[in-house]
């Protein structure tokens, strides 16, 4: 008798959080989804449809638009720059930001937390603000329009994410196998190439994929800093801004779903990155 | 030939002192147990010597050579760690052959000494596994397999079977006494477990906030602790203490009896005996029995003398019943003093 009364409210609450819990998932799925699924009707729809009202909700194959882009004059070398600029970004983010994580997750040194700070405040900092001073200095210094140059912006937004990534990574792994292996006979580097590597390599190759991602994303730099060698996004705004409808959503498109697919790809770590565990 | 030496060694943490100046000279071939409570600095005396961690001050000596500016892999030495620390991207074989192939040696002799180890410790049948497919106790068999391989000087061991199931461990104990007496090198093992370390030591250091208090045979360390706090640390249940008197003469007034003790020119002294050396008798000190557990192989009985705790350990075929009162006569030769004040052991 006095379990039921004492019980009541419990399961009460504990249902109400319940339900409070399901709608915040379903509200923020719809929040993701939704967009992306009206892009992906738009992007099958012929043109009229795409203008008609109301929308069907199954796409209809309709690949004309897409066969449009693969038509479309200087999209392939803006799809290579995209490429050879995120290719650039990943390798440096990583080969800057590893090192910074590992310093981070194995020493202790003074203004360690002011680090972590400063690194996550860098992101902070808008690019707006950045990009008429860095075209400046590009231009001095004949970086600008170039892949390179695009590629060092770019590495400056993706690093922050690379150490914290691989701080995380580092942190997962025992002090214990190190020095087990500093014990066995190897240096803090090949300890470090023997051990440490193969073990995070996966991590690794996630969080540079990341970096690829954010290279890929990015428009307002690449717009601003680039001409000639306009990446993938800066071409398509450039030239979407004018197309019919049914275009924009085609380019759109064919933006998101690349990124999609490689945040997919290392979704694992980056819930590592926040200490989210994920089973 | 690894004696091991270790001179004047202090540690200091920022502000915390961890090792107050350590000596202790280890001799070639001899199981040294460092012994203490939790935080006591064991860990930290055993990664200055395996180099894991660097001494504030003093020197660390291994088989005549000054070695405390070396790095680990130059140190002639092998460690096993608490958590095993077995590689999980290596196989078993892979992990007991890591330090030889760091030494570059040809396959053949790695796999000659993979296997030869891998038997010693009866792993052999699971050379090809990864670490995540072992138990925790054949974990802990390729941590020391992968030890030994080395055929180091010095072996170091952390706790290492802390994480085993009480009959594993218990079996783990006789075996790596076994194999490290056959193996002929230098061992020191840290752990908190006095079980472990009465049973595996030729000697025992028992080690208390930073200092070694007592270092000798088992036995020696069991039967004539140096300071109180041994005598109160080792030992389940540990001694037991009374305050004495002087009654001149070099005789000792203890809750109202006098024993022989000391000719000692002190106003007061500790008395202390263990549980297990005193047998009721007609004359002896008078104890009130307060809690009876009956263990099996004894009856252990808690009681009060003079208002202070005092255990006891009689056959268990006795009958006692809480409320009774004991009277208990310790066995001469085995009444231990100590100084109140130095609380160091008085003859
Ligand atoms: N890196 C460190 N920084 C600061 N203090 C430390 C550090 N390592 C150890 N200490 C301190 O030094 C003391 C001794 O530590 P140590 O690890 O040697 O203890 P222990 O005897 O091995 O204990 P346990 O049985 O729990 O392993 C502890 O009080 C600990 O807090
Ligand atoms: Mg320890």
């Amino acid at each position: 008798m006095t379990d039921a009364v004492a019980s009541a409210p419990g399961a009460d609450t504990r249902k109400s959080a319940r339900f409070l819990y399901v709608s915040a998932v379903v509200f923020l799925c719809a929040w993701v989804l939704v967009p992306i699924y009206f892009l992906l009707i738009n992007t099958l729809s012929s043109p009229e449809t795409v203008t008609s009202f109301p929308k069907p909700f199954l796409p209809e194959f309709d690949m004309g638009s897409l066969t449009f882009f693969a038509g479309f004059a200087g999209i392939l070398t803006a799809l290579k720059n995209s490429v050879v600029v995120a290719g650039m970004t990943m390798v440096m983010s990583i080969v800057i930001g590893a090192p910074a994580g590992y310093a981070l997750s194995r020493f202790e040194f003074r203004g360690k937390g002011l680090f972590r700070l400063l690194i996550l405040l860098t992101r902070a900092f808008p690019l707006p603000l950045l990009a008429l001073p860095l075209a400046v200095l590009f231009i001095r210094t004949g970086l600008d329009d170039t892949a390179f140059g695009l590629a060092i912006v770019h590495t400056t937004l993706a690093i922050p994410f690379a150490v914290l990534i691989t701080f995380s990574l580092f942190s997962g792994i025992p002090i214990e196998l190190e020095e087990a292996a500093w014990t066995l006979g190897c240096t803090r580097l090949t300890a470090f190439t023997k051990v440490v590597l193969p073990l995070i390599l996966p991590g690794i190759a996630a969080s540079a994929i990341f970096a690829f991602v954010i290279s890929w994303n990015e428009v307002f730099a690449a717009a601003v800093l680039t001409i000639e060698n306009r990446t993938l996004t800066a071409f398509l705004l450039q030239n979407l801004d004018t197309s019919p409808l049914h275009l924009k959503f085609a380019g759109g498109f064919i933006l998101v779903v690349p990124a999609l697919i490689f945040i997919f790809a290392v979704r694992k770590y980056l819930f590592a990155m926040w200490g989210i565990a994920n089973r | 030939m690894a004696e091991i030496q270790i001179k004047n060694v202090a540690k200091i943490f920022g502000a915390y002192q961890a090792l107050h100046d350590i000596n202790l000279t280890i001799a070639d071939q001899e199981f040294m147990v460092l012994l203490g409570a939790s935080g006591c600095g064991k860990s930290t005396l055993l990664r200055i010597i395996a180099g894991l961690e660097t001494a504030t001050t003093g020197e660390v000596w291994i088989g005549g050579r000054r070695i405390d500016h070396l790095s680990p892999k130059d140190r002639g030495i092998a460690m096993v760690f608490q958590n095993y620390a077995v590689f999980p991207h290596l196989t078993v074989f892979e992990n007991i052959g890591f330090g030889l192939r760091m030494q570059k040696l040809p396959n053949d002799e790695v796999t000659r000494r993979v296997e030869k180890t891998a038997t010693l410790m009866h792993i052999e049948q699971l050379l090809k596994r990864y670490s995540g497919e072992l138990s925790g106790g054949q974990r802990q068999r390729v941590a020391v397999a992968r030890a030994l391989a080395m055929e180091p000087d010095v072996i170091l061991m952390d706790e290492p079977l802390s994480n085993l199931d009480a009959l594993l461990r218990m079996e783990m104990r006789a075996e790596l006494k076994g194999v490290l007496a056959d193996s002929k090198t230098t061992a020191i093992y840290v752990t908190h477990d006095q079980v472990e370390a009465m049973s595996m030591a030729d000697r025992i250091s028992v080690m208390h906030q930073g200092k070694i208090i007592q270092a000798a045979a088992p036995i020696e360390v069991y039967r004539n602790p140096s300071a109180e706090f041994v005598a109160s640390f080792i030992g389940n249940p540990p001694m037991n203490f009374l305050p004495a008197r002087p009654a001149g003469a070099g005789r000792w007034t203890v809750a109202g009896q006098t024993f022989d003790g000391p000719q000692a020119d002190r106003a007061a002294l500790q008395f202390a005996i263990r549980p297990e050396d005193m047998q009721p008798a007609e004359q002896g000190l008078t104890a009130l029995a307060k809690v009876v557990e009956p263990l099996g192989a004894h009856l252990l009985v808690t009681c009060e003398v003079e208002g202070k705790l005092f255990r006891v350990i009689l056959d268990s075929d006795m009958k006692v019943r809480p409320g009774e009162t004991l009277t208990l006569a310790p066995q001469p030769d085995r009444i231990r003093w100590f100084d109140p004040e130095t609380t160091l052991a008085v003859a």
